[in-house]
């Protein structure tokens, strides 16, 4: 392609990486200096440091992080044996299937389910144990989590799963290991990147839900993606927002860079 | 190895279990004459009827389809184009730097995206409505797009391209006549990405919005804020039923053009 075509194509592909992309986020960086009367200021920072801020933060970390762990410890014997099964392919397109109905419905459906008159309480009222208050509560708000994110978990280490040598794990078998030593020495190791980009797929959009913390746990769990929209469209203050904002882009950028080398979420 | 024990058998059985359960749970009680999303009275489409009289859900919808269509055209555009325009960059480091902004945009969370966009159209004053959602539906496609073309582009033989120059073809019937029609699977299911994201994205959507404008995810939210009502258990089936239609045409597209399906997980 001749250098003058190259460059007309450039045009709007760059206008667009500009506007949307580099301008945003500098605007981002340059609201989060301005308090919420429009003074210069440093304070959005140091009130992220701030007790309040601060121990929000930790927990929205701590939330995904759990969300993450129990995420991959649910996705990996499921893709495992899903690598396992006759018909892998439809089996994997029926786990992808329900990742494609809108997150809100779901979210909606949950409602339900764990609401009081929902079937769980049912079910306990049933084995003697009597309904608990289940929505609103720190575990539906793991759960539901967990629900919404466990097909981006299961595919990355299910595609890293199908790409494993099996003559490799034969080999360890034929050289005395057991099947734990397999799993731990051969196997783990060897899909660790899909386990990278599970995880990255998982731990950024968990520190940033906020529409299920309303549904499901009743704002009784703050995220990070909580706080920004509480700031932004609520109290209207986008200078400690945009703060926060660059906090959880940081955030994104040390979890991308922990987890490079891993397959992007496609 | 062996096949699945039935220990194996049992935990994917009680996987997909939960996996369905909320669907079927909503599709179920859409039937309930009872007004609630528990017993089950008598079969009722009383709120199917409800759905498809309600005019405002039906300018709502109109305005969903329009974004969305509109969207993804204009994205799957800009995104075959930009992608052409990086497999010729000769410039190694600019074209890795280039698709390190395409991912930053793809792996942003939707909190991110929402907050700088609602910032940037108020610094250079587009009214919230219409065209903001449009601009930021188009915004956060593209780089789907893109990735969707990229690999088509890069599998493709580059002695296509010398063999058409030789025969005498101007650059613009190599890129009409050889290029495009070669990556038409990648342009495909470039715009079938953006049509879903487009139709389902709430929270982007909910921060451009303005108060005078609703797509069906934001006008979902609402509802579900005030409680339960039967009319977004038929409205979700309905709209689960044209995701299923989305993702049948997209399967078909797919294993006509090649062996391999490529699919992606929702990531927002």
């Amino acid at each position: 392609m001749d250098r003058r075509m190259r460059n007309m194509f450039l045009v709007p592909y760059g206008l667009w990486l500009l506007l949307f992309v580099i301008v945003p986020i500098l605007m981002i960086g340059y609201y989060s200096l301005f308090d919420i009367d429009g003074v210069l200021t440093l304070n959005n920072y140091k009130r992220f440091f701030s007790p309040i801020y601060f121990s929000m933060a930790l927990r929205s970390f701590w939330y995904a992080a759990l969300i993450t762990a129990v995420c991959l410890l649910i996705a990996y014997p499921t893709a495992y044996l899903l690598t396992k099964t006759k018909h892998k392919q439809l089996w994997l397109l029926l786990i992808i299937l329900p990742s494609w109905m809108n997150l809100l419905l779901k979210a909606y459906a949950f409602i339900g389910i764990l609401g009081t008159y929902g079937p769980i309480n049912a079910f306990l009222k049933v084995i003697g144990i009597g309904a608990k208050q289940i929505l609103f509560t720190d575990f539906s708000f793991v759960f539901v989590s967990v629900y919404i994110f466990i097909p981006f978990m299961i595919l990355p280490i299910f595609s890293a799963l199908e790409k494993l040598n099996p003559s490799l794990i034969e080999a360890a078998y034929d050289l005395g290991a057991s099947p734990w030593v397999t799993f731990r020495r051969v196997i783990f190791p060897l899909t660790l990147g899909g386990v990278k980009s599970g995880v990255q797929a998982v731990f950024i959009p968990s520190l940033s839900l906020f529409m299920i913390t309303r549904l499901i746990a009743g704002n009784r769990v703050i995220t990070m993606g909580t706080a920004i929209e509480q700031h932004f469209l609520v109290t209207q203050d986008w200078g400690m927002g945009s703060a926060l904002a660059i906090f959880l882009v940081i955030a994104m950028g040390l979890t991308m860079w922990f987890t490079e080398g891993g397959r992007r979420v496609r | 190895m062996g096949k699945n024990s039935n220990l194996a058998k049992i935990y994917l059985l009680f996987v997909f279990a939960v996996l369905y359960a909320p669907i079927v749970y909503l599709v179920y009680y859409s039937f309930n004459s009872g007004g609630t999303m528990y017993a089950f009275q008598e079969f009722t489409l009383e709120w199917y009827h409800e759905v498809v009289q309600d005019t405002r859900l039906f300018v709502i919808l109109l305005n969903t389809v329009t974004i969305a269509l509109l969207s993804a055209a204009i994205s799957t555009v800009i995104g075959v184009v930009g992608a052409i325009a990086l497999v010729n960059l000769r410039h190694r480091r600019i074209r890795n730097a280039l698709l390190t902004l395409n991912n930053v945009m793809l792996v942003s969370p939707d909190v991110i995206i929402g907050a700088s966009f609602l910032i940037f159209f108020a610094a250079i004053g587009i009214q919230l409505g219409f065209t903001s959602v449009l601009l930021a539906h188009i915004a956060f496609s593209v780089p789907i797009v893109v990735l969707m073309v990229l690999p088509k582009l890069q599998e493709m033989s580059p002695t296509l391209i010398d063999a058409a120059r030789d025969l005498g073809a101007s650059w613009w019937d190599v890129l009409a006549r050889v290029v495009i029609p070669y990556i038409t699977p990648g342009i495909m299911s470039g715009f079938f990405m953006a049509l879903t994201y487009s139709l389902d994205d709430f929270a982007v959507t909910f921060f451009v919005t303005g108060a005078g404008f609703s797509t069906l995810s934001v006008e979902i939210y609402s509802m579900a804020r005030r409680g339960i009502s039967l009319t977004i258990n038929a409205l979700s089936t309905l709209m689960f039923l044209v995701t299923l239609l989305l993702v049948i045409g997209y399967y078909i597209i797919s294993t006509r053009t090649s062996k391999q399906v490529r699919w992606g997980v929702r990531s927002r």
